[in-house]
């Protein structure tokens, strides 16, 4: 028994080897060097990065993280040396503020200036006031999805968020930040508020509300309205599309209130090695075949004008929760980084919440 | 009677508890929707675009790469180690145990930090050969832990034996020893193995641009949710485990006979 043992344990070391030898073995660099990018988990079309290889010759080494929040210490330790990442817009602003984020050369990004539309370099400003720092890519809304058959008022508020008739039938996210945003606009302040009285307000409004919520959720939204499990969710307008194509008598509005306008931009690392490619790369994804490849992909909405106007479905071009017209809704905003103090104020609010 | 019934349900009951779990997964991997909520027919076009994956592949390379490489260095160190910590006097044996075991009872969080600021401190690039360190300094503990009780039954006479009778030292331990601890070195190394495959925490910490490993690759989908590929590569590496297992299960049996 023991010989066989040895045979087969011999045997699957040597089948296993030979598997590998044939697995790795494309790792050959690019003729004109590399450039290393950070960005989310499935936010981009490979097809895409192997575009970009063949026609720069430059090799791309591509690596994803989750959330921003893992990102930033990854990025701040300096373990890795990253070139190109995509964070969201508070996160930016946090970047640019422990100086880790080098200037852009726009002469060597002209896609950018020329495809990106006005309104997402304004709503940018927020983060970036000077635009000098960074290229959107990425853009959406924070909404409600609700299914048409189980709400019969028409939905406008996020007032519809504490109707007793809905309770066990509300999704609400499982982010502070986002949370919060509903709860500080609901009472019309400003979602990126640090004063204590509003706060306050706005976490007694979430323990109200909590009873009537079903679960709050991440990423499991889309998957139980989708299945009908419940009947109003607040969602990202990304998924949105996706899930009214899964099922549809969902719909999606944004509050009369204002919401939240999130941006995920590429930015270059201070300490980039290779910031000429980075520029290169960032270029290239503002082209307009190539973000519409990648809104094909990724299905969040594209800043990129140009790209848009090569959409072929009607519906998805002139789509309202794809493209809002921004300057229908009012108070619009984006996250802003509100400081470590701030932040902790938040994070004890929310475990108040989430324990009472 | 009732006491029979109640146990089988008792035993059915807990297999439901730790197999349903996986039998969702395996079912939905046939879902030809992308979401877990509606059933869109049978099909097999995830295992189709698994393979046609590239990214996905070679995580899966690397996953068995890191796994197998850092194995067997760990199950070379480790058995080496046993060999020394076996020669050790009884209170010197004590302490070496107790330093081996403290790796396996630590967070892996805490592993996983110490070793990634230990990496920038010495200024090593991260990539592949840091996560393989990595892997190494884990497994070695659980090879040690394996290995030792077999150690601590082999008759030492039997080696000394050899030795007088001509046998090279090198020689009389790959004739005499090593057969007998190949047990407890198969088995450690399965273990290696299998934490290894297992690992994301450490991996995470550890891994520069580029490398993933099934772990981490599949964590970076959480965004914008895990794609039916993973479940079906999740089905056939169970099926896959399930097989070998039939077949060593299956191979004293035969013997027997």
């Amino acid at each position: 028994m023991k010989s066989r043992m040895k045979k087969i344990f011999l045997l699957s070391l040597f089948s296993i080897s030979l598997l590998l030898s044939a697995g790795c073995g494309s790792s050959a660099e690019g003729k004109n060097g590399e450039v290393i990018v950070y960005n989310w988990g499935e936010y981009l079309d490979p097809e895409t990065i192997r575009l970009f290889e063949d026609e720069t010759g430059i090799k791309v080494i591509y690596d994803e993280f989750e959330t921003n929040e893992v990102m930033f210490p990854k990025v701040e330790a300096g373990a890795t040396e990253y070139d190109v990442i995509c964070p969201s817009d508070y996160m930016i602003q946090k970047l640019l503020e422990n100086d880790l984020l080098a200037e852009l050369d726009f002469d060597n990004i002209p896609n950018a200036k020329a495809n990106i539309g006005k309104q997402y370099w304004e709503q940018s400003t927020e983060f970036d006031p000077e635009n000098k720092y960074s290229v959107p890519y990425c853009w959406g809304t924070v909404g409600i999805l609700y299914n048409k058959t189980m709400v019969e008022e028409p939905v406008d508020s996020w007032s519809i968020l504490w109707d007793e008739k809905y309770k066990d039938n509300i999704l609400m996210q499982d982010s502070v930040r986002d949370a919060f945003m509903v709860g500080l606009k609901l009472n019309g302040y400003s979602m990126n508020s640090t004063d204590a009285g509003e706060l306050e307000t706005a976490k007694n409004a979430l323990i109200q509300q909590k009873p009537l919520v079903q679960a709050y959720v991440v990423d499991q939204v889309r998957d139980k309205m989708i299945g009908n499990e419940a009947a109003i969710g607040v969602i990202y307008s990304g998924e949105a599309i996706y899930t009214q194509r899964e099922n549809p008598d969902l719909e999606y509005v944004i509050p009369k209130e204002g919401t939240n306008v999130w941006i995920d931009s590429w930015v270059i690392a201070k300490n980039a090695p290779n910031k000429e490619n980075g520029e290169k790369f960032i270029d290239f994804m503002c082209r307009p075949d190539i973000a519409l490849m990648n809104f094909e992909y990724i299905t969040y909405s594209t800043p990129n004008d140009a790209a848009r106007e090569l959409i072929e479905d009607d519906d998805i071009r002139n789509s309202s929760i794809a493209f809002p017209d921004l300057t229908q809704y009012q108070n619009l905003e984006t996250f802003r980084y509100l400081g470590e103090e701030a932040d902790q104020i938040y994070n004890e609010l929310w475990k108040e919440i989430k324990s009472e | 009677m009732i006491k029979i019934t109640a146990k089988k349900i008792y035993i059915f009951l807990i297999f439901v508890f730790l197999y349903a779990p996986i039998a969702t997964l395996m079912a939905l991997s046939f879902n030809a929707s992308r979401t877990r909520a509606k059933w869109g027919g049978f099909t097999l076009k995830w295992y189709v675009s698994l393979f046609e994956n590239r990214e996905i592949m070679q995580a899966l390379w690397n996953t068995l790469f890191i796994a197998l490489l850092s194995s067997l260095t760990a199950v070379i160190i480790g058995t080496v180690a046993c060999i020394a910590i076996q020669k050790m006097g009884k209170r010197k044996r004590a302490l070496m145990m107790g330093i081996t075991n403290i790796p396996m009872l630590n967070a892996d969080i805490v592993t996983g930090i110490s070793l990634m600021l230990l990496f920038i401190s010495f200024g090593i690039k991260f990539g592949m050969g840091t996560i393989l360190l990595a892997h190494i300094t884990f497994n070695i503990p659980y090879v040690i832990l394996c290995v030792m009780p077999r150690m601590k039954q082999i008759n030492p006479s039997t080696y000394e034996a050899a030795l007088d009778l001509g046998a090279s030292p090198a020689h009389a331990f790959f004739k005499v020893v090593f057969p007998d601890l190949f047990p407890g070195v198969l088995s450690g190394f399965l273990m290696a193995f299998t934490m290894s495959l297992d690992d994301f925490i450490i991996t995470h910490f550890t891994k520069g641009a580029g490398v993933d490993t099934l772990s981490t690759k599949i964590y970076t989908e959480v965004k914008k949710g895990i794609k039916p590929e993973m479940y079906a590569l999740s089905t056939i590496i169970f099926v896959t485990v399930l097989l070998l297992l039939l077949l060593i299960n299956k191979a004293p049996k035969e013997k027997i006979k």
